[in-house]
């Protein structure tokens, strides 16, 4: 299915002009978890069902248009009702519903399954800026817009963005995770509703001041990947993004022990301004 | 004094109306509008109010698109921004789309079932000239200090808390906002259930009659839980109510749940009466009668009776108990059984009919594809899984704005252009109204399908810059919301000239298409007062 | 009025022609929200405004019915005229119910969903551990902040129940009165109906009692945490809807002295009745789930 299904896309993006700087993106990008790859592959699979169904529909309408136009002297038929008909098209679509329910409800109750994790971290939101905290590790830290992101991105600022890398995507400290390892995030916020997204994990979640939501990811490649908070929060709403870099064990560890060692990078980001007016 | 005056005279003024509406013409001058009693007069005042609003809330779009033609800031502050995204939306719906059908309904509803006027026409009055006053102090916050509301216009708290002097006025014109349609409501209602014409049974309705009635209830049942909702806004934000603040043992996503139950009839009211607009229009151009009538109103009655239990799928990220999660889903999924009905029913009616191309039928033809598109894409929202991904971003966005643009407003505009000869007894341009609608299906789609790519890509709503790799979808996307505002000048053209003039129109407009229903049985454009004495309908 | 020819019930539906009252109303309304919102800025023009903008709303209203009252003594109202009325008057109603299920939504997913979430119940275990407090969730509650400090709630069986006994007694006062207005028994009608609205008004002094009761003693106020946030909404909105049930009952007493209503004709009457069992039910709900349960 899937297979199939990048094919065609595929040849949809070639078939597209692409400039040396465009990204001519048209579909959701398959992520790098297990919860990521079965939302595509239903996102695909919707996709596809609705596809089949809008050339069943409008094959039957494009038809009706051309075929019975009044100026190539169409006469009009008198029938106005066929029992039979209506309930074959209220049976058909009940079917392909539950075809789509059952898959969605499978994955569903995969992805609550929030149990026996590796890592836990609590995430909370800010106006305009994450807060990372390892529980169990005794490692906390903001996570902040990049200067050069913040620089370009004022009005008016005469910066090209497109001279900015990762503009808007890049952040001062990003969140570091061990790949392959199961991890908890507890999401809560200390203002307003944020909400805390990486499109390549497949998750979104909203932290809400007073209460605590989790989600969990296992990303099986190492990398980094980049995000946006993805609740209305307020002026700089579009300015706190989400980077996670997920780090081989070695690395992980390694990095985990200078910050435990009070690496500057955490007391500085801990005094990092929410926004560089 | 004088208005002492005005009451001792009303009974016998009022007495001899009784025996003389026959011959009694509209005031002279403004009383004729501000003192309206007469159901055509405030569904001319209805539209065009709503037709302003279009442009108003429209002109915003365009800030919006235009901050949105490429990556960094260069027109907007972001605080600015976030207020255009939210006045937008919210003139949008309440301003131009609400006081549209509303309008739609005064002129047409009376007309339909053979009815003098509306049943309660004072209260119709009040119902219109409460909106020009609420849209003002909504307005208004455009010019107090820290600015108009920027929260959206779903008025999440914590965050709506946030803004300055606006917040009362906003909150105080969403009560008057919603006093209106609730009145507008109960006079549709109480119309269609007391005045039609002897021989009209609820069964023998049009489809328009049967899609406001259903509606009037929906707003009736929502309108006052809106209500309700923002003034829990003003309690917590002013006396120190903690409804939505979880140190005092309320909770934030309160409101949403709140909010949604009101919102999500809310898009069905803003779509319902132009199902019945589409039901009234197809059958007439394809020359054969609607299909499926009694199934049609079926259609209507569920959906409006599921719009009432979908309404956490707008919440999917909140972080609700599986079983919630998984139930809001399938309720959600089901709507699309009785929405199929409808859109096979409509093929069906053009199935082996004898079409013909005018404008109102070419908006309801277009109407019928780009909605279906919006439905679809709507149903992929209701995945939840597949929602996590989708969740405020743009293909969202993209989603209501097919089923708005494309569906409630090409909806609204094919009833125009369907009954406007009616009302003015003029009949417009048809080419114009082709190249209107030519340029208005091509730029929408030029300007909201690209949005399903930039929201499957990762780029989220309510941002007024982005990264670099979204630039290319979003400068067409522009292009496209600039080319469709330009088009609509020309709508408003057209409108307006075929007001002032133009080829006399014949009482049943679209003769040779046959056209069924009591309106085109008066005069275009009809009497002052049409069905005096009520027609006999077999 | 009221000898004006009692024969002319035409068979036309009486359309009014222009009327000045709708855009009075607008205006008032425009004025009172207006000036409202410039007191919560603390405009000091505000509370002027406010003023103002009731007192024309008041006249609005007295003017607008007057007309009403008057064409409908004189006899211009058919029967299709009267059912408009009624429909409307139940619509109306439909929509106030939907209002306080509004309130009565909050009031139920604060006590079965946030409380017992803010407690760490169900779904929501974390919530409690990470805010690490010793917040039991119980009913009634002002939350784990403790906003408004300690409180002590309005026992359901003290006052409560009597306002009770008293909204329900009034319930029968009018429907006696109503049977006396179908018998055209005038004087009972006029007795039971001044009955009523006193029950009415004498129903808001209690509660206002209760409130000063539960600011004074029971340090319950509109800021104690949720339970405050929507016992006083709740009541409060209940109660200006039995003073305004009660203000057209001394309407509709006022016509009946004067004669108005036949046996048969009478939309006023039923219209205040039907509001009033309104708030009688509305008031059922409240004392089960806001005070008693
Ligand atoms: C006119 C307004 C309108 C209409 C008609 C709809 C129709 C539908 N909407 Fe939409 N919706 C909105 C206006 C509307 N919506 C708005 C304004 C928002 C955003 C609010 C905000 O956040 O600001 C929104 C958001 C929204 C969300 C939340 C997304 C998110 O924020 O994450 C969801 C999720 O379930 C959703 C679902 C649906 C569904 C399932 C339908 C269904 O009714 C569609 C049914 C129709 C079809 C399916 C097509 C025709 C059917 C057939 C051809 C039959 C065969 C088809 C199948 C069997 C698949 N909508
Ligand atoms: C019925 C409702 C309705 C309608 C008709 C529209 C119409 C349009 N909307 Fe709508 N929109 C919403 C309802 C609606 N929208 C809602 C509910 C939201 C969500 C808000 C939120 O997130 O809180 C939203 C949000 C929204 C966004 C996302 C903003 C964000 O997330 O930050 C965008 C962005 O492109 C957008 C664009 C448009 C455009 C280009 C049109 C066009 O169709 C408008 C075309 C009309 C005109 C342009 C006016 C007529 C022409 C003139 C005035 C002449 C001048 C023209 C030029 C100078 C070119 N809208
Ligand atoms: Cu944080 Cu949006
Ligand atoms: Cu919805």
């Amino acid at each position: 299915m899937v297979k199939i299904v990048n094919c065609a896309l595929a040849g949809l993006l070639a078939s597209l002009p692409v400039h040396s700087f465009a990204a001519w993106e048209l579909n959701m990008p398959v992520g790098v978890t297990e919860l990521s790859r079965r939302i595509h592959a239903l996102h695909m699979l919707i996709f596809w069902i609705c596809v089949v169904i809008a050339i069943a529909v409008f094959g039957a309408m494009i038809y009706s248009i051309v075929k019975f136009r009044r100026s190539q002297g169409a006469v009009p038929a008198s029938f106005d009702h066929s029992t039979r008909a209506e309930i074959i098209w209220t049976i058909i679509p009940i079917v392909i519903l539950v075809a789509m329910a059952v898959p969605a409800a499978a994955t569903l109750v995969r992805i609550e399954d929030t149990r026996n994790s590796d890592l836990t971290v609590k995430v909370t939101g800010y106006q305009w800026r994450w807060h990372y905290e390892y529980l169990d590790q005794k490692v906390a830290f903001f996570s902040t817009l990049a200067r050069e992101s913040n620089a370009a991105r004022q009005l008016r600022s005469g910066v090209d963005p497109k001279t900015v890398t990762n503009y808007l995507l890049d952040v001062d400290h990003p969140l570091v995770v061990p790949v392959g390892k199961k991890v908890r995030v507890l999401l809560t916020a200390g203002d307003v509703i944020h909400a805390w997204w990486v499109p390549a994990f497949g998750m979104k979640k909203d932290a809400i001041p007073g209460f605590v939501n989790e989600l969990w990811f296992r990303a099986d490649q190492t990398g980094i990947y980049r995000g946006q908070c993805a609740e209305l929060c307020g002026r700089d709403h579009g300015f706190m993004p989400v980077v996670v870099d997920v780090r081989s064990q070695e690395d992980y560890d390694s990095w985990l022990k200078e910050q435990q060692a009070g690496a500057p990078t955490a007391q500085a980001a801990g005094t990092a301004p929410a926004t560089a007016e | 004094m004088s208005i002492a005056n005005h009451q001792a005279a009303v009974p016998a003024h009022a007495h001899h109306d009784d025996h003389a509406h026959d011959h009694h013409g509209p005031d002279k001058g403004w009383r004729r509008w501000v003192l309206a009693t007469n159901h055509k007069d405030i569904g001319t005042m209805y539209l065009l109010f709503s037709l302003l609003m279009f442009f108003v809330g429209g002109t915003m779009a365009m800030v919006i698109r235009a901050e949105l033609f490429k990556p960094g800031l260069q027109l907007v502050d972001p605080m600015f921004f976030n207020s255009m995204t939210t006045m937008h939306a919210l003139i949008m719906i309440f301003g131009a789309v609400m006081p549209a059908f509303v309008g739609l309904a005064n002129w047409m509803i009376p007309l339909q079932i053979g009815a003098p006027d509306m049943a309660l026409p004072r209260m119709n009055n009040f119902s219109f000239w409460i909106l020009p006053f609420a849209f003002s102090l909504l307005l208004g916050t455009l010019l107090v200090p820290g600015g108009a509301p920027a929260g959206g216009w779903t008025m999440y708290p914590p965050l709506s808390l946030q803004v300055g002097p606006s917040f009362p006025m906003l909150i105080f014109a969403v009560h008057l906002m919603g006093a209106s349609s609730i009145m507008g409501a109960i006079n549709v209602i109480v119309t269609i259930m007391n005045m039609r014409a002897p021989g009209m049974s609820l069964l023998k309705m049009p489809m328009f009659v049967w899609s406001w009635l259903i509606t009037a209830y929906l707003l009736i049942a929502v309108m006052p839980v809106l209500a309700g909702a923002v003034t829990m806004l003003l309690t917590d934000h002013y006396f120190g109510t903690t409804f939505f603040e979880a140190a005092g043992g309320g909770d934030p996503v309160m409101f949403q749940h709140i909010f949604w139950f009101f919102g999500h009839p809310e898009v069905y009211i803003m779509i319902l009466p132009a199902f019945g607009i589409v039901s009234e229009i197809i059958p007439t151009f394809s020359r054969k009668k609607l299909f499926g009538y009694d199934s049609m109103v079926y259609a209507i009655a569920s959906i409006a009776f599921l719009s009432f239990i979908v309404w956490a799928h707008h919440m999917f990220t909140v972080g609700m108990p599986l079983a919630g999660q998984l139930f809001f889903m399938l309720a959600t999924m089901l709507i699309a059984v009785p929405t199929g009905v409808k859109v096979f029913n409509w093929t069906a009616t053009m199935f082996k009919g004898s079409l013909s191309f005018e404008p109102p039928m070419l908006f309801a033809l277009s109407f019928l594809f780009l909605f279906t598109i919006g439905g679809f894409s709507g149903l992929m929202l209701a995945i939840v899984p597949a929602d996590f991904q989708y969740h405020d971003t743009y293909f969202v966005v993209a989603h209501f704005h097919y089923v708005l643009v494309p569906g409630a407003v090409f909806g609204i505009m094919a009833a125009v252009y369907y009954w406007l000869p009616k009302w003015t007894g003029h009949m417009y341009d048809m080419k114009l109204a082709k190249t209107h609608f030519w340029l208005s299906t091509i730029f929408v789609n030029v300007l909201f399908f690209p949005q399903h790519f930039l929201g499957l890509a990762g780029m989220p709503r309510r941002i007024p810059d982005y990264n670099t790799q979204f630039a290319d979808w979003n400068m067409i996307s522009s292009i496209g919301g600039f080319g469709f505002g330009l088009s609509q000048l020309l709508f408003a053209y057209i409108v307006f000239s075929t007001i002032r003039g133009g080829v006399k129109a014949s009482d049943n407009v679209w003769d040779e298409a046959k056209v069924h229903g009591l309106e085109w049985t008066v005069s275009s454009p009809p009497p002052y007062h049409s069905f005096e004495t009520p027609p006999e309908v077999k | 009025m009221a000898h004006a020819p009692t024969t002319t019930a035409s068979d036309k539906y009486y359309v009014p022609h222009g009327s000045p009252w709708p855009i009075i109303g607008s205006v008032a309304l425009f004025t009172t929200v207006g000036g409202a919102a410039m007191w919560l800025n603390h405009v000091n023009a505000g509370p002027w405004l406010v003023t103002a903008g009731l007192a024309l709303l008041i006249f609005m209203f007295i003017g607008w019915f007057g007309v009403v009252i008057r064409e409908s003594e004189g006899r211009l109202y058919n029967e299709a005229v009267d059912r408009s009325f009624r429909m409307g008057m139940m619509w109306f109603i439909f929509s106030e119910v939907m209002f306080f299920a509004g309130f009565f939504g909050a009031l139920l997913y604060a006590r079965q969903f946030s409380v017992p979430w803010l407690g760490g119940e169900g779904t929501k275990l974390l919530t409690a551990v990470v805010r690490g407090d010793n917040f039991e969730a119980a009913w009634p509650t002002n939350g784990p902040g403790q906003i408004g400090g300690e409180f002590t709630t309005i026992p359901a069986f003290g006052l409560p129940a009597i306002n009770t006994a008293i909204l329900l007694a009034s319930g029968v006062t009018i429907t006696i009165a109503h049977h006396a207005l179908r018998a055209g028994q005038r004087q009972v009608l006029n007795l039971f109906l001044a009955l009523t609205f006193l029950l009415g008004f004498l129903f808001v002094y209690l509660q206002a009692t209760e409130y000063i009761e539960a600011y004074t003693h029971h340090n319950l106020k509109l800021s104690t945490g949720i339970y405050g946030s929507t016992f006083f909404p709740l009541t409060a909105f209940h109660g200006f809807h039995v003073t305004m049930g009660a203000i057209m009952l001394v309407v509709v007493w006022l016509r009946c002295l004067k004669g108005h209503f036949t046996p048969t004709h009478h939309f006023a009457f039923e219209g205040v009745a039907w509001y009033w069992h309104f708030v009688d039910v509305v008031w059922l709900g409240l004392f089960i789930f806001v005070y008693w349960l």
